[in-house]
């Protein structure tokens, strides 16, 4: 998995509350047997009319976020299917940290298995890095995994927090199937427990 | 020892390795795995050398774009749609686990296949690539969705790296009145909670209501617990999910099977649990309803209107503003006059025998209305061949519905049933979310009884009218 330590990039301002994952790609981009290549469909449904022509009123469209590497976004981000199609087409566009009040449970969890920092924060700080956001490409946010610490263009600095473990895995770039396994007796051990105690299962 | 919830209880019991700051590695007694969440995880596992852990564990079925019409068992027009199909097919030989491939009768949606076949049993930790997992709560089973790196992983070490949730407990108390049912109580809690009043929570559903609840309602019940953000749902298991069980393929047999009731039976809350947050309904106050707009919370009593956007507050007016306009719905008019074109009953919801009984019910000697498109898509090949015995296939055709095979089909729209840009649905599943059904279809979720309903008049409908 590709290492985040720290990041200075453009934020992409998507104001809007429940943002699932059939917005972020939909369906039919599920039908893939491979996990990169998704981002040209990243928000397929927003980004292009029914012709395929990219609608210029959509933010990723707008010149000064093509590049976008931060997203701020509403509330509730990433509900809906457990699609990991969502994390790989962010990921796949460019997008590595993204930021909103709170986050959907599996897609949270998915992005720390793609080298993505999901950050929730209380709506007022959201709100001060989607004004920021909101100026363009010279507005570079910062953010600062080892130090959890967001700076915004003005200089303003947010704090956040962050599960060790999960900070750990992702400063190191660590896949959790290798250091699942170096635990490995302890599961044989469980098992061993387990086929005595309810050997139906 | 101090008192445990059900959650408690079930992530104690399956706890292989805790490290220092509480994250866990949970033991997973039972995988499901379908044709689109797997395909990179069985590569991932193929370029790392590794095998599956437990294939004895670990189930397969293909469900998400199987087509429903006759024939797919002998070739798959779509092309993506094929390859994953293939793929699944060659992972689950090469790595020897369970496998329903379409042209076998147990082949359905893999929420209702294993249930159906004794996989999903109580005090179980069971986990898909797929968020609609929390179904199998209905058993007393811990069970969600994950991603597929998480299916991956699972693969590989029949363990998940998991952090415990919190507990929340949904009690609908007293009766259901008469054309209430699982579905409208999953969806007021939804309407009551929003789509995120569970996240960090796995909610436990009790309560006299619940108890009521047939083992096929309780699983529509715990299967909406992620569209209310819950980690999973859970409902006590009783005398209700032994009978469920007992016998069904998978179930254990003779001295298990005694061994396993008895720890079945331990099963529950204690009286002075500790919940994090507590959610109190009465069964009275639940009405049949539909969704208006393309969040499940989006709910209302079939006797309301739709709303404007200033009735809400915050983020949520923009929302309602955009939902209107994509539903293309006014503000103010009464839910019980928006017409629809299409009907698709079915899903890991609502695509169970009961389900198509109570929708029968509605339709028998009567037709659909003209003009209308409605479908029957079974959850799975058992509960279609029962459905032809019973006659019930019958009355569905002959009200002018079609009758198809079992998978996903119209719930989200990955094979060719779709919903073209504009069509209104009444649908039996659980997202209404924007294209779910199909670029720019427009979805309106309820029960099967209120989807019949709606098919019969052409209009979205107040079932009880028809009772
Ligand atoms: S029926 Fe719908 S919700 Fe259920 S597993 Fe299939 S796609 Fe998911």
């Amino acid at each position: 998995m590709e290492k985040f330590e720290k990041l200075t990039g453009v934020a992409a301002p998507m104001d809007m509350i429940n943002i699932d994952t059939d917005m972020i790609i939909p369906k039919n981009f599920l039908k893939t047997i491979k996990r990169t290549g998704l981002g040209v469909n990243l928000f397929d449904e927003m980004r292009y009319d029914d012709d395929r022509n990219e609608r210029p009123d959509f933010v990723l469209n707008k010149p000064a976020y093509r590049n976008a590497e931060i997203l701020i976004a509403g509330e509730n981000f990433g509900c809906g299917s457990s699609r990991e199609h969502a994390p790989w087409a962010i990921k796949d566009f460019g997008i590595r940290c993204v930021i909103a009040p709170s986050f959907a449970d599996i897609f949270f969890n998915n992005c720390f298995k793609n080298g993505i920092l999901p950050i929730p924060l209380p709506q007022d700080q959201v709100d001060i890095l989607m004004k920021d956001a909101e100026k363009g490409e010279n507005a570079r946010i910062t953010v600062d995994l080892e130090n959890q610490v967001i700076t915004t263009s003005d200089g303003e600095q947010i704090r956040f927090e962050v599960e060790s473990f999960r900070k750990h895995c992702l400063m190191n770039g660590l896949d959790d199937i290798g250091l699942t396994l170096e635990k490995a007796a302890s599961i044989d051990a469980f098992e061993a427990k387990a086929a005595q105690s309810r050997p139906w299962v | 020892m101090s008192s445990k919830t059900l959650y408690d209880k079930i992530w104690d019991a399956h706890i292989a390795h805790e490290a220092e700051d509480g994250t866990c590695l949970l033991y997973i007694d039972r995988h499901l795995v379908h044709e689109v969440t797997s395909p990179q995880a069985f590569e991932g596992l193929r370029m790392a050398g590794r095998t599956v852990h437990a294939p004895d564990k670990t189930i397969a079925v293909p469900d998400h774009n199987v087509p429903t019409t006759p024939g797919r068992d002998v070739h798959i027009d779509n092309d993506e749609s094929r390859i994953q199909v293939d793929a699944l097919d060659k992972n689950a030989r090469d790595f020897g686990v369970h496998y329903y491939p379409v042209s076998d009768i147990r082949q359905g949606i893999v929420h209702i296949v294993g249930p159906e076949q004794g996989w999903t049993l109580p005090g179980m930790t069971v986990v898909c690539g797929d968020s609609h997992t929390a179904t199998h709560g209905a058993f007393g089973a811990l069970a969600h969705g994950i991603g597929t790196s998480e299916v991956e992983h699972v693969l590989a070490t029949q363990t998940l790296i998991s952090k415990k949730s919190k507990n929340m407990k949904v009690e609908i108390t007293g009766k259901l009145a008469p054309g209430v049912t699982a579905k409208d109580i999953t969806l007021s809690v939804i309407g009551k909670t929003g789509t995120a009043g569970g996240t960090g929570y796995v909610i436990e559903y009790c309560g006299e209501a619940i108890r009521d609840l047939s083992m096929e309602g309780r699983m529509t019940v715990c299967n909406m617990a992620i569209e209310g953000g819950a980690r999973a749902g859970l409902i006590a298991p009783d005398e209700k999910t032994f009978a469920y069980c007992m016998g069904r393929p998978h179930a254990p047999k003779g001295t298990q099977w005694e061994a396993a009731l008895a720890w079945w039976k331990t099963l529950y809350s204690d009286d002075d649990a500790h919940w994090d947050k507590v959610i109190t309904i009465r069964g009275e106050d639940i009405a049949p309803v539909v969704t208006w707009g393309t969040s499940p919370e989006d709910v209302l009593p079939i006797t309301a209107s739709v709303p404007a956007p200033e009735d809400f507050k915050g983020g949520k007016v923009d929302a309602a503003k955009r939902s209107l306009e994509y539903m293309g719905l006014t503000a103010g008019t009464p839910l019980n006059q928006i017409k629809i074109d299409t009907v698709f009953i079915g899903s890991c919801t609502n695509g169970r025998i009961e389900d198509l009984r109570a929708a029968a019910a509605i339709l028998k000697g009567k037709k659909i209305a003209e003009g209308m498109r409605a479908m029957v898509v079974p959850g799975s090949g058992l509960v279609r061949a029962q459905a032809e015995e019973e006659g019930i296939a019958q009355v569905f055709i002959d009200a002018g519905f079609e009758w198809r095979l079992a998978g996903c089909s119209m719930c989200l729209a990955m094979n060719p049933d779709q919903l073209e840009p504009g069509e209104r649905c009444a649908a039996t599943s659980n997202r209404n979310f924007e294209g779910r059904q199909g670029r720019g279809g427009r979805t309106h979720l309820m029960s099967p009884a209120m989807a019949a309903a709606a098919a019969v008049t052409g209009h979205l409908t107040d079932v009880r009218e028809m009772m």
